[in-house]
């Protein structure tokens, strides 16, 4: 057990981590970053589809501008986003990009004179100006106005990573990879850094900082096996935070799925198989999304196909699997040749994992987890609700552009743009600050660790397996907390995620080996896992409306008569169940209205936008919100959006 | 409907030989150790390791991030192969299957070894990032690229740090500073890059001796053993073709 000190702990090596980290580097900060693994290893390196930002380069992009991309963020999220921070992250975005592409991302880029497309399953041929020759270009993405998403081939979150990661190596920041942030140091709400412990050895180590950032990701593995998300997305930064008894988690009942989980694995299907013009099919073999959608068919938007292919498994048409039930996405009618290039990594997949041949088997699919919009609610500056010193950027965050839906390819940009934004504010406010703890401050938290620890150890050898708690808490939220929500299912969840919370006390370990013991590993993950289930399992049944991915059978409305806020969070210390609360969204310019796609129903406001705008920021005061650099509004564009009013027709695709 | 159910009639009993060895444990020695499980349909390594640490040894160490062949982590030797434990599936395996941890890495434990530190030391000793040319300009537009070049780059930055071309190269085993196919790999992808600072001598200095594009004897163990399939012959034809006429010049001058 040591303790070490560092000027700005950041947690977590993600593109959101990293990017943040050469921030304060930059600034002369002596940085510190942890993480469960080696950053490129990070699930960042899992996006393939794009990175969302308003260049406007191609034919189909031309008139883009920051403007219309908040516009399709706002419609997005169902209005729950954060309008000013949907503002920052869409007039940022594209600097974001270009920074990538000074550091060596190789965005795909335009090419002039005829370039053939998919748009609708129908090829096009348009033809790209030679004045654009060149620049970074951009594909069509769900919920946009314009194509947006800048890419690089399939491998976008890849070759982004690997970018900033050069720079992190290049700027000789300490990486300390294999470490897992146990605990928050913390006093009279402020952060003093973290615990950790070694998973090479077992080794507990206390960092005191100025600053501290959480980057952990998302938490998807609260699903256990039904998520796209990498095993190491197990939600630490939020668990870390909601610890402390002060940090509220922000809207962790939003959850999205994706209609394409590939079974038994999981891993992603891209949307791209559907964009060009592949079917969704029940056992018999029928295309049940054409009686289902007649307009928009297998492209309707991705809550809404994920609904329709959950109904079609409750009424008996799904394929039986030793897996359970499951779907058919067939592209056999697409042919090889297309498959092989256009789709190639689908191709490979079905192949690595499934062993079939997408041009002469249909692949099985189900509805599966796939990005956590809750997280750990900050303030626009990124600083955590009621702790000072703490920040938290990228998908662990609720920074709260997402609201309840996100759209495709803004989860990267998210990441690199709260990095940058978030990441300067991290690098002023170190400045300013000095280490004023005690040591006798981290002795305690380290000791607490090494307790904990030691509890666990001391467990007798039989008792109920910890993995079994894992699987019990992911078959929950997987039937009960899924793609479509009702009250009663949701009370037995709530109740049965009680039960499993009360198991963990029977858990014991059959194994106590030295060193880094991968069973005392998870074991000492469970309880805060169980904790983010039970939240996101009471928020669900509390929001009686349906908004963005929180769709409730028995409450279809979107009412924003009562529902337009975010909910807040909180675990008190020695309290057995989570407090919520709910603070207003944020200020409002664009008013709620028709999304152009998805539900209909809808319930409208009782206030006035003015008189909403006039109590909000006092009441997200109250909720915990610390003051920000500028005041709340102060970046907002008022009404810029209306010369830019448009409704997206055409269906939400999202990666 | 004619499509192939997710179901086997009787499953295989697999054999898998581990090789067990925890450094942290003072009374641990390595050896091989067996374990046994049914074949249950699309079984990978991935799900069969978790099954033998979450029923059998809990103490079993192995590394998986992704599960999808995109990370990295993952790497190790199958019957003797380095490759992708997540993308291997048990049916195109025998029934009897022999995992050991890449050599040349660190060994953590078990099945798990140590390729980020690797791979961080190779990326400082081959200067793994952009040189940037001037400072970035928040609002300028970007600087052009050719299309074909763009995707040309890409190729070589396709490269998940599996460390299995390192595993497989009989210089990597026995020189410690020797780059390998990866660190050749990424010397190409930068030398291609217009947006690169560095000219040819620069590069020339970095990689002209043994441990760099000169050590390596060109036999090839690394390209097939990549699970990525990257143009590994091309990119070291390349490097080779630029060195060697970067030496040639150096002599004329
Ligand atoms: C399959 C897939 C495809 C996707 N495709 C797209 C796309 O095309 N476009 C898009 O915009 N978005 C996409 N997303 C979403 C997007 O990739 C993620 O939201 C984003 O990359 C998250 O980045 P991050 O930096 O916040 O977290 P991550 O990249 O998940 O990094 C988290 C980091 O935290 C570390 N960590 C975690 N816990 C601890 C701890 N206790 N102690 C220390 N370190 C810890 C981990 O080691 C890791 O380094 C996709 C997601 C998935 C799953
Ligand atoms: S060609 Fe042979 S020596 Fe050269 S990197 Fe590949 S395996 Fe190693
Ligand atoms: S070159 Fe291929 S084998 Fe070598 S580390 Fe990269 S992906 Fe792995
Ligand atoms: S677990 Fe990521 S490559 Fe295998």
């Amino acid at each position: 057990m040591k303790i070490q000190t560092t000027d700005v702990l950041v947690i977590g090596g993600g593109l959101a981590g990293e990017r943040c980290a050469i921030e304060s580097a930059t600034a002369g900060h002596d940085v510190t970053l942890l993480s469960l693994v080696p950053p490129r290893r990070s699930h960042s390196c899992a996006a393939q589809g794009g990175m969302q930002a308003a260049l406007g380069n191609c034919v189909k992009a031309e008139g883009d501008e920051p403007t219309v991309h908040f516009l399709d963020t706002v419609r997005g999220s169902d209005w729950g986003a954060d309008q000013e921070v949907a503002t920052i992250f869409a007039h940022e975005a594209p600097v974001a990009v270009r920074e990538l592409a000074h550091w060596g991302v190789p965005w795909t880029r335009v090419r002039p004179g005829k370039n053939t497309y998919f748009i609708k399953g129908e090829k096009v041929e348009i033809e790209e100006p030679e004045e654009k020759a060149g620049l970074i270009t951009h594909r069509d993405f769900g919920g946009t106005a314009k194509w947006r998403a800048c890419y690089a081939s399939a491998g976008t979150g890849h070759a982004v990573l690997y970018a900033v990661d050069g720079e992190v190596v290049r700027l000789g920041i300490r990486v300390l990879d294999r470490v897992e942030a146990t605990t928050l140091i913390h006093e009279g709400g402020r952060c003093w850094g973290a615990v950790s412990r070694c998973l090479r050895t077992g080794e507990l180590t206390a960092w005191l900082a100025k600053s501290t950032v959480l980057a952990t990701g998302g938490h998807g593995r609260i699903y256990g096996q039904y998520t796209t998300n990498a095993t190491i997305n197990e939600g630490a930064g939020a668990v870390l935070a909601l610890e402390t008894g002060e940090v509220p988690l922000g809207n962790m009942e939003a959850v999205q799925f994706h209609p394409t989980g590939l079974v038994p694995s999981g891993i992603l299907v891209t949307e791209g198989c559907r964009g060009d013009g592949g079917f969704l099919l029940n056992r018999d073999g029928h295309r049940f999304m054409v009686d289902a959608e007649p307009e928009k068919q297998e492209l309707a938007s991705r809550d809404v196909v994920s609904r329709h292919m959950m109904d079609q498994i409750k009424r008996g048409h799904g394929v039986a699997s030793d897996f359970g039930e499951h779907l058919w996405l067939d592209l056999r009618h697409l042919g090889e040749a297309h498959l092989r290039t256009k789709l190639r990594e689908v191709w490979d997949i079905c192949r690595d994992f499934n062993g079939l041949d997408p041009s002469k088997a249909p692949i099985p699919v189900r509805p599966i987890q796939h990005y956590s919009m809750g997280g750990v609610r900050v303030n626009k500056d990124g600083e955590a609700y009621g702790m000072h010193g703490l920040y938290a950027v990228g998908e662990a965050a609720c920074w709260d552009l997402h609201g309840f839906n996100r759209l495709g390819g803004n989860s990267l940009a998210e990441t690199v743009v709260a990095g940058r934004v978030i990441g300067a504010r991290v690098a002023e406010r170190t400045a300013a600050a000095s280490l004023s703890v005690s040591t006798d401050v981290a002795q305690s938290f380290l000791a607490d660790a090494a307790k904990r620890i030691a509890l666990w150890r001391d467990r007798p050898t039989t008792g109920g397996n910890v993995y079994a708690v894992r699987d019990r808490v992911a078959s929950i939220l997987n039937e009960k907390v899924g793609v479509f929500r009702t009250g009663d299912e949701l009370e037995v969840a709530v109740t049965e995620l009680e039960q499993a919370q009360r198991d963990i006390q029977r858990v014991g370990l059959r194994s106590s080996g030295p060193g880094v013991d991968p069973e005392l590993t998870a074991a000492m993950r469970i309880e805060g896992m169980v904790r983010l289930a039970r939240i996101t399992a009471i928020g669900a049944l509390e929001r009686t409306e349906s908004r963005g991915a929180h769709a409730r059978t028995d409450h279809p409305t979107r009412d924003d008569a009562h529902w337009l806020n975010r909910t807040l969070a909180r675990w008190d210390a020695e309290a057995d169940a989570p407090r919520l609360t709910y603070e207003p969204v944020g200020l409002l310019d664009l008013p709620p209205g028709d999304r152009g796609y998805g539900q209909t129903l809808q319930k409208s406001m009782e206030v006035s936008i003015g008189r909403y705008n006039e109590c909000a920021p006092s009441e997200m005061r109250a909720h915990g919100a610390l003051p920000t650099d500028e005041p709340m509004g102060a970046r907002m564009l008022w009404g810029a959006w209306k010369g830019h009013e448009h409704r997206p027709t055409r269906p939400e695709r999202n990666e | 409907m004619s499509t192939e159910m997710i179901t086997l009639e009787t499953p295989r009993r697999l054999r898998f030989e581990i090789f067990r060895f925890n450094p942290e444990d003072p009374s641990s020695e390595p050896h091989h150790q067996t374990f046994e499980l049914d074949e249950q349909p699309f079984m990978t390594l991935y799900i069969a390791l978790n099954r033998i640490r979450e029923e059998q040894d809990p103490s079993l160490q192995f590394d998986f991030a992704c599960r999808s062949a995109i990370c990295g982590s993952c790497g190790m030797l199958v019957n003797g192969r380095p490759r992708l434990a997540c993308n291997t599936l048990t049916r195109d395996l025998g029934e009897t299957i022999r995992l050991e941890p890449l050599p040349v890495f660190k060994l953590i434990g078990d099945l798990s070894v140590d390729t980020g530190t690797w791979f961080r030391g190779m990326a400082e000793q081959v200067g793994g990032w952009i040189e940037e040319k001037a400072p970035f300009q928040a609002h300028a537009e970007e600087e052009r690229m050719d299309a074909d070049l763009a995707q040309a780059i890409y190729e070589g930055e396709r490269c998940i740090e599996c460390g299995c071309c390192i595993a497989g190269c009989g210089v990597a085993n026995v020189n410690p500073d020797f780059v390998g196919a990866a660190g050749l790999n990424r010397i190409a992808r930068f030398m291609r890059d217009p947006r690169d600072a560095r000219s040819e001598d620069d590069w020339f200095e970095v990689v002209s001796d043994e441990n760099g594009v000169f050590g390596c004897i060109g036999l090839m163990g690394c390209h097939d053993v990549c699970p990525k399939e990257l143009p590994l012959l091309e990119q070291y034809a390349y490097l080779r073709r630029k060195m060697l006429g970067a030496a040639r010049e150096e002599e004329r001058t």
